[in-house]
C-alpha cells in the first residue's frame, strides 16, 4: 500500500491519495497523475517480498535522490509504502 | 466472536460513514505502528508510548474534524513544543482522516435536479432530495438520490439541520415562494457552508422580497445567498446548469474568484 503522505511545490493528488499493489503487480488507485506509478509498483513489490523495509519513499527533482523519477509539474512526492497485512 | 482487527474497523467505520483516523508513524523508531481514533470511543493500537498515543490522538481528532490528512512530529513521548523537540529523535506522524461525504440537500423534484444529484454524486456528496409534492418526489425520478423525502422544508431542518457543517450545501430549485421561502429560511439557520437558491433575476428579486417579510434582514445572513445560483459560464441546459452550480461551490469553498451570477446583472441566459 502507497500513500501519499505530503508534496511539495505542485503535485497532482493531495496527501491521502493511494494505490495498492499485489503479489502479481496488479493495481488500484494512483498516487500521481501517471508520472511515478511505474516506480511505486517496483519499490512496493520490494517491501511486499521483504527485501525493503517499510518506508518513506521520494520522487520528484531533488540532487541527492539517486533514483529521481521526474514529476513533469516540477514537484517532489513523499509515499509511505508498507505491506498492508489483515 | 473474535475482536476486529484495527484495518477491519477502519473498513467498517468508512462503509457505515462514520469519521475515523488513522495514524502510521512514517519515520523515527517503530515505523508503520498505528493507531485508530474516533470521536468518542478509546483507540486502537499504539504508536509506542501511552503519552505518545495520547497527544497524537488529541491532535488526530482535531484533524479529522476538519477533514485533513497529514503529516505531524513529535518527540518519542509525544512532545510538541520545540524546546522539547531539541536533541531528540523525532517521530512523524502521517494522520490520516476518513470523514463521512458531504451533504448535499436538493429542495425542488425538478428536471435540474437530476441533474444536479448526479454531479454532486461524482463529486462524493451524500445526497437528498426533498418536495413537498408526491407525485414528483420519487424514487424512480431520482435513482442517483441517496434519500428521497416527501417534506416541507421546515420538519426537515428541525431534524436534520444540525448535522450540515461547512462541507455540507443546501440547493433550493424550487421557483416556488410557498417552499423556498421556508427552505431559505431553514438553510441561514444552519452552519451549513454554501447556500444556492435558482431563479431569474426577476424571480431573485421578488424572493428577496418575501424573505424580508418573513424577517430575512440580517446582511450577514443575506450574504451567504447564493442568488441567482451557479456560476455565470453562460449553461443552458439543466447538465450544464448543475456543472455551474457544482463549480460554484468548489470555488466558494476554495476562496478563488469566479464570475458567480450573483455578482452581476443582466439576462443569465445568451439568447444565441
Amino acid at each position: 500500500m502507497a500513500r501519499v503522505v505530503n508534496i511539495e511545490g505542485s503535485g497532482p493528488r493531495d496527501p491521502g491519495a493511494s494505490m495498492a499493489v499485489n503479489e502479481d503487480g496488479e493495481v488500484a488507485g494512483s498516487v500521481s497523475g501517471g508520472c511515478v506509478e511505474g516506480a511505486v509498483v517496483g519499490e512496493a513489490l520490494a517491501i511486499l517480498h521483504g527485501d525493503q523495509h517499510p518506508r518513506l519513499v521520494t520522487f520528484g527533482y531533488s540532487d541527492d535522490d539517486a533514483f529521481a523519477v521526474g514529476l513533469t509539474c516540477g514537484g517532489i512526492i513523499h509515499l509511505f509504502i508498507e505491506p498492508l497485512d489483515w | 466472536m473474535t475482536t476486529p482487527t484495527i484495518y477491519e474497523e477502519l473498513r467498517d467505520r468508512i462503509r457505515t460513514d462514520q469519521p475515523v483516523g488513522l495514524c502510521t508513524i512514517i519515520e523515527g523508531p517503530n515505523v508503520a505502528a498505528k493507531l485508530l481514533i474516533a470521536p468518542g470511543r478509546t483507540g486502537r493500537g499504539s504508536l509506542g508510548h501511552p503519552e505518545l498515543d495520547r497527544i497524537v490522538t488529541r491532535d488526530a481528532l482535531g484533524e479529522l474534524e476538519a477533514g485533513r490528512t497529514g503529516v505531524r512530529h513529535y518527540g518519542p513521548q509525544g512532545q510538541t513544543t520545540p524546546e522539547d523537540l531539541a536533541d531528540t529523535d523525532t517521530v512523524s506522524v502521517f494522520i490520516e482522516s476518513f470523514a463521512p461525504p458531504p451533504q448535499m440537500w436538493i429542495f425542488g423534484a425538478v428536471d435540474f435536479t437530476a441533474s444536479l444529484a448526479k454531479v454532486a454524486k461524482v463529486l462524493g456528496y451524500r445526497v437528498t432530495v426533498c418536495d413537498a409534492r408526491e407525485v414528483f418526489a420519487t424514487r424512480r425520478r431520482f435513482p442517483m438520490a441517496d434519500e428521497v423525502l416527501v417534506s416541507w422544508p421546515l420538519p426537515l431542518f428541525e431534524q436534520h439541520g444540525a448535522t450540515l457543517g461547512q462541507r455540507d450545501a443546501v440547493c433550493i430549485l424550487t421557483h416556488d415562494p410557498k417552499f423556498d421561502v421556508p427552505a431559505v429560511l431553514g438553510a441561514v439557520g444552519t452552519r451549513v457552508g454554501y447556500i444556492g437558491v435558482m431563479g431569474s433575476r426577476t424571480t431573485h428579486a421578488k424572493r428577496m422580497e418575501r424573505l424580508a417579510e418573513a424577517g430575512l434582514t440580517a446582511t450577514d445572513q443575506i450574504d451567504r445567498l447564493m442568488s441567482p445560483i451557479g456560476l455565470d459560464i453562460g449553461a443552458r441546459t439543466p447538465e450544464e446548469t448543475a456543472i455551474s452550480i457544482c463549480a460554484e461551490i468548489i470555488a466558494r469553498r476554495t476562496g478563488r474568484s469566479t464570475p458567480s451570477l450573483r455578482d452581476g446583472t443582466g439576462a443569465i441566459h445568451s439568447n444565441s
